[in-house]
């Protein structure tokens, strides 16, 4: 049977590829702590050896537009082609070609709907920044085969934040019942508080740092609970009228399980908006062996 | 009002090196050409499957033949889009980030809740 090995929940963040990779005049002053920090991150899904990645992410109004808008949609492809025109124009980030694990997809997708998930596919996805830019952090080999799922946190009306962590708990479910005996690590990307677009975008902070500090910590405890009764399609314009990519964590929460304490939590307060990362070990830590349970590997603040 | 035929035309242009150089350099001529021949375009078809009856209101035309963002999230066109376009055509012409602050800036009098997005 597989095995879930790692679940990891991330903000995606256009800027870190030309961050990251420019020099001298062009580097910017906070792009060694960032690439540090990816670094550290990386090493938690590294060590969990996955064979494939279940990717969950949103077009951005690539692909998907208004005039046929699914609410969750899974990839089912042997290839996605990546990144669109304009956002090698914004962010600089490069083509790329990813492989497809198409009997995962197959997969999801059939025991998706008959869980009570009408899930939309795609044979034919150009993925964006969503699914790429953790890639890019966390594997940027680029060359483990991935299931893209997309959920609609962009084109209201959006599904309810609690369809989000249901959504997860299902994935999770999904993939623990795949009889092919492969590792497989669920890594979603979503936001904090987010303003794009609005009077509060590119601040020297995220537009609502106390909103950030919540989720963070609803995040890192598996707090179903307390997110559910702060959280709500209405709440989630006060703290940045893109902040409804937090439902994308939410889902990842829900991956995870219901107060399961993610075994590493890193953020890093950068301007526009803070960056979290988050991995849970749901079978022990790689490090510490299968028996080490919620002990945590590394909790760097 | 058509929040939908703004977006799509922010999308359109957006996603096309050439609309957006043409629509950064005749905004005017871009916006008639467009609501003529393409707003009626559906996306996923033959250029002889047409919608019927799509078109902008005065006020929309105006906005984007202006260059007016502010307007355009005044009306509650999606503001991912607007900015991503916006950004496409103006950033060149602005130091780093200068652009993004300066928009933050000429939409500051927008209280929440912001204009419905929804379409």
């Amino acid at each position: 049977m597989a095995e879930l090995v790692a679940v990891i929940a991330s903000t995606h963040h256009p800027f870190y590829y030309r961050a990251s990779t420019a020099t001298g005049e062009d580097r910017p002053p906070f792009a060694d702590e960032w690439v540090s920090k990816i670094e550290s991150f990386r090493a938690t899904l590294t060590a969990a050896r996955p064979d494939v990645l279940v990717m969950v992410g949103s077009d951005h109004f690539h692909q998907l537009w208004l005039d046929n808008m699914p609410q969750f949609l899974v990839g089912k492809a042997p290839f996605y082609d990546a990144n669109w025109y304009n956002e090698e124009r914004e962010f600089g980030l490069p083509k790329m070609t990813l492989a497809g694990q198409e009997d995962l997809s197959a997969h999801i997708l059939r025991q998706g709907l008959d869980a009570g998930f009408d899930l939309a596919f795609s044979n034919e996805l150009c993925i964006d920044h969503s699914v790429t830019c953790p890639i890019i952090t966390l594997r940027p080999e680029a060359d483990l085969p991935i299931v893209p799922i997309y959920t609609n946190i962009f084109a209201p009306p959006l599904p309810q934040p609690k369809r989000f962590i249901q959504l997860g708990e299902t994935i999770r479910q999904v993939i623990d019942s795949w009889p092919e005996n492969l590792r497989v690590a669920v890594i979603g990307t979503g936001h904090l508080s987010l303003e794009l677009g609005g009077p509060r975008q590119f601040g020297e902070h995220g537009p609502d740092p106390e909103f950030d500090r919540r989720a963070v910590d609803w995040i890192a405890k598996g707090d179903f609970d307390g997110c559910l009764s702060q959280v709500s399609l209405d709440s989630l314009h006060l703290p940045g009228n893109a902040t409804h990519g937090f439902m994308d964590f939410m889902l990842m929460m829900g991956v995870a399980g219901e107060n399961v304490k993610a075994d590493y939590v890193d953020t890093l307060d950068l301007f526009h908006t803070m960056e979290a990362y988050f991995t849970w070990y749901p079978n022990g830590s790689p490090q510490l062996g299968p028996t080490a349970g919620t002990t945590k590997t590394a909790v760097p603040r | 009002m058509s929040k939908y035929l703004l977006n799509k035309f922010l999308y359109t242009v957006d996603r096309d090196p050439d609309l957006v150089e043409r629509y950064r350099t005749d905004p005017v001529g871009t916006v008639e050409w467009w609501e003529a021949e393409m707003a009626g375009k559906v996306l996923n078809s033959i250029d002889a499957e047409k919608t019927t009856w799509l078109k902008f209101t005065e006020a929309e035309r105006t906005a984007l033949q202006a260059h007016d963002n502010v307007t355009l999230f005044e009306m509650g066109a999606h503001p991912f889009l607007t900015l991503t376009l916006f950004i496409a055509l103006f950033e060149r012409d602005h130091g780093p980030l200068e652009y993004q602050k300066a928009y933050a800036q000429a939409v500051s009098h927008v209280t929440m809740p912001y204009p419905d997005i929804a379409t």
